[in-house]
């Protein structure tokens, strides 16, 4: 279920490289214990992020969670479909339901990533 | 049968010409009022009999749960029993027809249970003074932050952080923030208590303050507090006790004894005092004694000659945090809960609160993971992990469900460091046949057939809310067609 082509984060984040970005979303796993997501928190367009910091929230009708982002860099862009129809994360997790766009600080920057099996192994018996 | 009379909106049961009553001729003569002031209609107000009236509001109450019609094991709330003496004693004309603005001198009698209750409070938390200002919990520990900051601005000392453990209820971070401190989360250990490593790497001269829920949020006492307070006061850091758990240690274990440097009760889950759906709550707190000129203002203080006086000329207080002097209603409760039992009644209370919760955990325990279960205190968490991999029924179902069976769900989905947590909390009220009943209903949910799960409730008047449009598009006011 979880993409072969993606990294993971232990945080339940996935990261697909494109061109010299990466894009980053919400694993389909996260987004199932998170039921139904009812707003998003992004960070803005040219802000930085720390690696393994807090980047932005999900809200949902549980409960509110951080969104950690899984490497550092710049974030050039944002998904701003999110702010009007926070359900496409739950919908389609990997595809248009993606969050930011960072670009790296440095390449090879995903190495402290899981593959999908590594993640499924994470993930399994919850 | 279905109660369903009259529970329309009373703007939708109204007919024009319908009223409650008929006044008499009235006796004062008539004046006339300048244009401006005179509306050009009537205002738009429901028209109806009193009979509907009445029945709109009873029937209505009846679909409510509550703790004198249902058990109601909402974890971290203490929903026990609100003895209805208390209600008659607080109705009392000389308590209840007091005006706020009235001289001290009218008040004494007021004043000397207010008195009294600081002084219990401060008593049972091993501290020194006591505010009862805050309105309810989450206030209390605003007030409590706000008196550190006000303290440490005092000393001179620039200190920015707030440390909370990632089992605290969302209040504590939320109340370092709105204090102006950075919030930073501990990690819990495997065993749910503090991780003293994660501890000592995020502890420096830029905590301000240690918060810790004791027992936590898992209905663990964290028998490392001494060595967690004796850290933090290395560092020159204060510990805040959150007092939503007091109802575990009441009597025997007092906050100040171990290391604990201000607290708040809530008085309204602890002392009782009728609470849900949304309050009046109390959430007094307690300090130690460096901290006493920083509380808020007024405090009560007695004369030589035995005069009670609302003290307000105290310079470095941070001031009034709430109109008058708090939720005094709630407050009255409380000093008639603690005088009614005293110092033994009192420790009973949590001795058998833990035994009620202890005796549910043996119930349950082979039937629903218990993540941290070997023992508990107040509460506990139980886990739907299972269920939900297995059958697909979430914590959400099995509380629904419990509603058609006539029990108010135990708390879901919180702490966050349990996965589809189902949080209990018997209380100290409810007898051994509550409590076996209560568990026989729960397992027999847990066997139930997963569709009938996940479409629960089915014999309440309504089933599931859509609650991702009740966030982001509420109906907050009436508005005719």
């Amino acid at each position: 279920m979880n993409p072969k082509d993606l990294k993971y984060a232990k945080t339940h984040e996935w990261v697909r490289p494109e061109g010299e970005n990466y894009l980053v979303g919400l694993t389909r796993f996260a987004v199932d214990q998170l039921t139904d997501i009812t707003y998003i928190e992004l960070p803005k367009v040219g802000s930085r992020v720390e690696p393994g910091e807090g980047m932005g929230e999900v809200e949902s009708v549980k409960a509110v969670s951080d969104i950690y982002a899984p490497v550092g860099g710049e974030i050039v862009g944002v998904n701003d479909a999110l702010a009007s129809d926070a359900s496409l994360v739950s919908r389609d997790p990997y595809g248009e339901g993606w969050l930011v766009r960072i670009c790296p600080e440095k390449s090879g920057a995903l190495d402290h990533l899981l593959s999908a099996d590594e993640y499924a192994k994470q993930t399994e018996g919850n | 049968m279905e109660n369903n009379q009259s529970t329309g909106l009373l703007f939708e049961i109204a007919k024009p010409g319908r009223r409650c009553h008929t006044l008499p001729p009235s006796g004062v003569p008539s004046a006339t009022l300048d244009a401006c002031f005179t509306r050009q209609a009537p205002p738009p107000l429901p028209e109806v009999a009193e009979l509907d009236l009445v029945r709109h509001f009873t029937n209505l109450s009846a679909r409510n749960m509550a703790i004198d019609c249902n058990f109601y094991p909402l974890g971290s709330c203490t929903m026990k029993y609100n003895p209805k003496r208390h209600e008659r004693l607080v109705g009392l004309p000389g308590l209840a027809t007091l005006h706020p603005l009235q001289p001290d001198q009218t008040t004494q009698g007021m004043l000397a249970i207010l008195y009294e209750t600081q002084a219990m409070l401060a008593e049972i938390a091993g501290l020194h003074a006591c505010s009862l200002q805050p309105a309810a919990g989450a206030q209390g520990e605003l007030s409590a932050l706000l008196v550190a900051a006000a303290y440490f601005r005092h000393r001179g000392e620039n200190r920015t952080r707030v440390l909370v453990p990632d089992s605290a209820h969302g209040t504590n971070p939320a109340s370092a923030a709105i204090a102006g401190f950075d919030s930073v989360t501990i990690k819990s250990g495997e065993d749910g208590l503090v991780d003293l490593a994660d501890l000592e790497s995020k502890l420096d001269e830029r905590t301000a303050v240690f918060m810790i829920t004791n027992p936590n949020t898992l209905g663990l006492f964290d028998h490392q507090i001494l060595e967690i307070t004796l850290k933090v006061h290395d560092k020159g850091g204060l510990v805040y006790l959150d007092g939503a758990n007091m109802n575990a240690i009441l009597g025997i274990t007092r906050p100040g004894d171990f290391g604990a440097d201000m607290m708040h009760y809530n008085v309204h889950k602890t002392f009782t005092g009728p609470h849900g759906a949304g309050g009046p709550g109390s959430g007094p707190i307690a300090v130690r004694d460096m901290l006493e000129p920083f509380l808020p203002s007024p405090v009560v203080t007695r004369d030589p000659d035995g005069t009670f006086r609302l003290k307000h000329d105290r310079p470095l207080s941070i001031g009034r945090v709430r109109s008058f002097f708090g939720n005094v209603g709630v407050l009255v409760r409380g000093w008639l809960y603690l005088r009614t039992l005293g110092p033994d009644g009192v420790r009973q209370v949590s001795e058998q609160a833990v035994l009620n919760a202890n005796y549910l955990l043996a119930l349950l325990k082979d039937h629903i993971e218990v993540p941290k279960g070997k023992g508990c205190m107040h509460e506990f968490v139980a886990s739907a992990k299972a269920l939900r991999r297995e059958k697909r029924v979430s914590a959400m179902d099995i509380a629904k469900r419990l509603l058609d069976k006539g029990y108010h769900s135990p708390t879901v989905y919180f702490p966050l460091v349990v996965a589809e947590a189902l949080m209990i909390e018997p209380t100290e009220t409810e007898s051994q046949e509550t409590l076996d009943q209560f568990a026989a209903t729960l397992i027999s949910v847990l066997g139930e057939d997963p569709a009938v799960l996940h479409e629960s409730p089915h014999e309440l008047s309504i089933s599931r809310p859509d609650e991702v449009a009740a966030t982001k598009q509420p109906v907050l006011r009436w508005k005719s067609a």
